[in-house]
């Protein structure tokens, strides 16, 4: 599905991720740890082709192709889509609004027939709206629909750019962050949420997390990172009983 | 609820018309000027704010567009003898002289050339974000005004265009006696038709991915919008408005020349952008029409003024500085605009009352 080729990212002096290596099979949820500064978003930046990685290549797809010489609208359209860690939604554009643009990518009408309302246009505009109207129940902001979107309290927020994310029509998903700021009980609700849209969409999902219960609890495979190094991978389990993870969390003597 | 609406609207629209039609027939000449200077201002207003208001790029070319748009559809309207008494300095091109063309032609034509140079100064210029942006179509206008300076064969330079064929009322106001005016119905007429367009474009997926961009271009170009299409979508169209705004200007005041489209004439336009609300439509009429008719009413602070006591010299240029005065305050304490909020405290007294 995805497969990351020795990968570095540099800017200036500074490398951000060193020669990493890593491969996510088709509907698995993966983890990707590490603490502050470790590089873990540098990593979504360069899957989503915000940065071209400074060596390597990323390949995406059944046929593994080569995406990461692509810019980040096509690699969306390829069926890539992420979160942002902190938040970026469309402020000022209502709820509805938000979600109903993220279907905007598979939009085959031309400007005109949008301007015009030319029936092809108004068959796929009322396919637009009816998903994101469903995209919306599903995330539970379905009343919320015609507030504007900075107006809603945090954890909807988050919410909100996941249905965003989906409106897309991803094969793959990034979530950066997200159950950051959030209480047990919705770190309870949102594990049980990406279980829930991940069978339903047929997603694989990719996702960066603090909450050690969240990883814990739902990723198969997790990948450890530490000054942009690779320094574990595996089951939870393992990944739990490794030293060199320890060490990176808790420092050692 | 909502065909209630529409019959509404559709209500309005007739209602406005049969308006402009009596206000045609029967009104000074002068007030007449006034009125359809509102509806150019209203399209100007509109296609900036499409631009800037909508999508969120600072562009501050509109004056070169104008320019294209004007001297287009002088260029293409003006009959034979008009060429031939303006271009006395230096013969216009013999392929040009010969060429007329009927009002409604031209001024697509103008709005076409327009959006021809709109899109292609914005293939390279909207790689640039903010105030580089502002800064490189502000150059762009500059450079059409020195290029038309120097088209001496084209544009007769700064000696400028003159007797350009105005549009009248003639034939209607002479089957019913009376003396015939500038006709509104065509400013007017398209100005409507610019507010349904921006209306229906902005409901549309593509008007909402424009606003995406405004708000966010990292979480637009994520969801798989192409940042760079839309922009120049936007543009090429805002700069065909301007163009057609441009030329019915030129009909309007029946003589342009390059002195007309100085940065003063997008700092105007700007004005009424920012007065009724980046990103809004009705906001962005009401404006307009205000502005153009308080520019009018205004006159008298230009003049020498007495106060009974004490008569001040004639100030030329006074009314401008209540302008810019006006959009300080609206700059400094209303940044979303100031019509929109009036508005939206209407609507929820409304609400209240409902």
């Amino acid at each position: 599905m995805l497969k990351i080729n020795n990968m570095t990212m540099r800017f200036g002096g500074v490398v951000a991720v060193n020669e990493l290596s890593m491969e996510i099979e088709k509907g698995q949820i993966v983890g990707l740890i590490g603490p502050n500064g470790a590089g873990k978003t540098t990593v979504f930046n360069v899957v989503t082709g915000v940065y071209k990685p400074t060596d390597g290549e990323v390949l995406y797809g059944e046929k593994l192709e080569k995406i990461s010489h692509l810019p980040p609208d096509q690699i969306a359209k390829l069926g890539i889509c992420r979160t942002f860690q902190n938040i970026r939604l469309f402020k000022e554009l209502s709820v509805f609004d938000n979600v109903f643009i993220g279907s905007h990518l598979r939009l085959k009408s031309g400007l005109f027939s949008s301007v015009f309302r030319i029936p092809t246009y108004t068959k796929e505009e009322k396919v637009m709206i009816e998903k994101a109207e469903y995209l919306l129940h599903k995330v539970g902001l379905y009343e919320e629909r015609e507030e504007k979107a900075f107006s809603l309290p945090y954890g909807m927020q988050r919410r909100l750019e996941i249905a965003r994310a989906l409106a897309t029509s991803p094969k793959l998903l990034l979530l950066d962050e997200p159950a950051a700021g959030m209480n047990p009980q919705e770190t309870q609700d949102l594990m049980e949420f990406i279980h829930n849209i991940k069978d339903e969409f047929d997603l694989t999902i990719f996702l960066i997390e603090h909450h050690m219960e969240v990883v814990m609890g739902i990723c198969e495979n997790i990948f450890v990172l530490d000054h942009g190094n690779l320094i574990a991978q595996g089951n939870p389990q393992e990944i739990q009983s490794d030293e060199r993870v320890i060490e990176a969390y808790l420092g050692v003597e | 609820m909502k065909k209630n609406g529409l019959w509404l609207k559709i209500g309005i629209l007739v209602v406005a018309l049969i308006g402009l039609f009596v206000i045609n027939l029967y009104l000074d000449s002068y007030k007449v000027k006034v009125i359809n200077l509102c509806a150019i201002y209203v399209i100007l207003g509109l296609s900036m704010n499409l631009i800037n208001g909508f999508t969120g790029l600072f562009s501050l070319g509109h004056a070169g567009f104008m320019a294209i748009g004007a001297y287009t559809v002088a260029i293409l309207t003006m009959p034979l003898e008009a060429k031939t008494m303006n271009y006395y300095m230096k013969p216009m091109v013999p392929f040009l002289l010969n060429l007329n063309l009927p009002f409604i032609f031209a001024l697509l034509i103008g709005g076409l050339m327009a959006a021809l140079f709109g899109f292609l100064i914005g293939a390279p210029v909207l790689k640039l974000t903010d105030d580089y942006l502002a800064i490189a179509t502000l150059g762009f206008s500059e450079i059409i005004r020195i290029v038309f300076i120097n088209l001496q064969s084209i544009t007769n330079g700064s000696l400028g265009l003159k007797a350009i064929p105005q549009m009248t009322n003639e034939f209607i106001a002479g089957k019913l006696g009376l003396a015939s005016r500038t006709n509104l119905l065509w400013a007017w007429g398209i100005a409507i038709l610019t507010i349904i367009f921006m209306q229906f474009l902005m409901k549309g997926s593509y008007g909402k991915a424009f606003k995406a961009i405004r708000e966010d271009e990292i979480a637009a170009r994520s969801m798989g919008i192409n940042l760079f299409k839309h922009k120049v979508m936007s543009f090429t169209i805002g700069s065909f408005l301007a163009g057609i705004g441009g030329g019915l200007l030129a009909v309007h005041l029946g003589t342009i020349d390059p002195a007309l489209f100085k940065f003063a004439l997008t700092f105007n336009i700007l004005l009424i952008v920012v007065l009724g609300g980046m990103g809004n439509i009705y906001g962005t009429v009401i404006s307009a029409i205000v502005i153009t008719v308080a520019m009018e009413a205004l006159r008298f602070l230009d003049g020498s003024m007495n106060f009974g006591f004490f008569t001040t010299p004639a100030l030329p240029g006074l009314r401008m500085v209540v302008f810019s005065l006006a959009l300080m305050v609206v700059v400094i304490f209303k940044r979303d605009g100031f019509i929109k909020e009036t508005l939206e405290k209407v609507r929820g007294r409304y609400a209240k009352n409902q």
